[in-house]
């Protein structure tokens, strides 16, 4: 393992460095919103949606679309970064704190686990350590830029974990599974890093 | 990559490539071909990492798809130049043949199709989209593959289209290719020239009956719209695959 880089002949920055403090390695700023999903865009009337957490031994807590809007809302503006390589700063979301949800959880009698597995409508999942999602660290967010989140940027909700790459905050979120032992997601099955700290620069399995 | 076992998983090191080959494909898309010492293969579909690193220490790195066919021991890239991006234009302008490039790969395992796999195989391309499809089909072509396949590609111009002359030559009865321009198509263009619509889904590819694999990739108007037509048709969204892309200068 050489941690020499190679220069490549002839290249310069074009960019201005301002904002370098911020962008974690290998990733670039970007003003657009870029999208990355695997497949179609899943469509769920707001009348059909719910969002539940699930524990170990089977217990579950559901949440109605209307009943998720009456919890508190946060409005986090975060900087979110993409294994693709954007970054994309001061991003302002509304949505609902994971804490409060899993207050509410553990109040009706589920047992935490030690990790969750965050799931979607389509299919996707995402693991996560718990204590990746807790401590004011993660949202089932709804709002994007003062306005509904659009489908395809994974509305009507999605999770939102600003502090991983941006694959770990999944569209179209439907639940939370509290599990007692690690379990790959989608992508982590498929190559990715297990946790994804873009400040370490975890974006395929055997990364630091 | 996975390796279907627990095992600690190996590292996706970092090598230097040598650019071996460049070819012109359009006025603004370039191939280049790298020789990729201890390259361990890859999928048609995957895409690799380039890092760039300057001599003051900034870095900058992006993901290309692969274009070569897995049966092919070297790694072609083709780069579509975005006008202000800043690897890009060093990528198109700046390296020569001979010169060293870092890459590390190959990388994604969901956007991948292997002849074994079978089909029909139903390809869906917007602009320089067309570059990790071009691999399945390189790929089916040179395994010898009977799957039938067929590819719609939405260029803007008909210079824009990559691999045209190639591409010409793969079509057979078992594999079509249809283009559509939706700008500046020359008075004696005879094909479509409009944004892929459902008709055209409807008339071009397979019925949902048909169960095809479908691969769809471009930018991300281009393919939220495909895809979700794909679905309203019938097609079963795990077997719509996709890969969007915005601008990565």
């Amino acid at each position: 393992m050489t941690d020499k880089p190679f220069i490549a002949r002839g290249f310069h920055s074009r960019r201005d460095t301002g904002a370098a403090g911020r962008l974690p390695p290998g990733q670039y700023e970007t003003r657009d919103f870029p999208v990355l999903s695997a497949g179609p865009t899943p469509r769920t009337p707001l009348a059909k949606w719910d969002f539940t957490i699930r524990d170990a031994e089977g217990q579950s807590v559901r949440w109605s679309w209307d009943e998720l809007q009456a919890l508190p809302h946060d409005m986090p503006t975060v900087d979110i970064h993409c294994v693709t390589k954007w970054s994309k700063f001061d991003t302002k979301w509304d949505g609902v704190s994971v804490d409060t949800l899993l207050d509410a959880a553990r109040a009706r009698g589920l047992k935490d686990g030690a990790y969750v597995l965050a799931f979607s409508d389509g299919g996707y999942t995402t693991n996560l350590p718990l204590a990746d999602v807790t401590n004011g660290q993660a949202w089932v967010a709804f709002g994007f830029a003062g306005a509904p989140l659009a489908p395809e940027h994974g509305g009507p909700a999605r999770l939102l974990v600003p502090h991983l790459y941006f694959w770990k905050s999944a569209k179209w979120v439907r639940g939370l599974e509290l599990m007692t032992h690690d379990e790959p997601g989608f992508w982590e099955q498929l190559g990715y890093h297990n946790r994804g700290d873009p400040w370490r620069e975890q974006r395929y399995q055997g990364d630091p | 990559m996975s390796s279907g076992t627990k095992a600690i998983p190996e590292r996706l090191e970092w090598h230097v490539g040598t650019v071996v080959e460049v070819r012109r494909e359009t006025p603004t898309a370039h191939t280049l071909v790298l020789k990729v010492p201890d390259w361990p293969g890859h999928r048609a579909g995957q895409h690799v990492d380039l890092r760039l690193v300057a001599e003051d220490g900034y870095q900058a790195e992006r993901s290309y798809s692969i274009a070569s066919p897995p049966e092919e021991a070297t790694v072609a890239l083709t780069i579509e130049r975005i006008g202000d991006g800043e690897v890009s234009p060093y990528l198109i302008d700046v390296l020569h043949i001979g010169d060293g490039l870092e890459v590390r790969g190959p990388i994604g395992g969901y956007f991948v199709w292997d002849v074994a796999e079978g089909g029909p195989l139903f390809l869906v391309a917007g602009g320089s989209g067309i570059v990790p499809l071009m691999a399945m089909l390189r790929h089916r072509a040179r395994a010898k593959s009977q799957v039938p396949a067929h590819l719609l590609y939405s260029a803007r111009t008909l210079d824009g289209i990559i691999y045209r002359d190639e591409l010409a030559g793969l079509v057979s009865p078992d594999v079509g290719v249809t283009y559509t321009i939706t700008r500046d198509a020359p008075a004696s263009w005879t094909g479509y020239r409009r944004r892929i619509d459902r008709a055209m889904l409807e008339a071009v590819g397979w019925s949902a009956a048909d169960a095809p694999r479908i691969f769809v990739c471009g930018p991300t108007p281009l393919v939220e719209s495909v895809a979700t037509l794909l679905v309203e048709l019938g097609h079963d969204p795990l077997r719509v695959k996709t890969e969007r892309f915005g601008p990565t200068g």
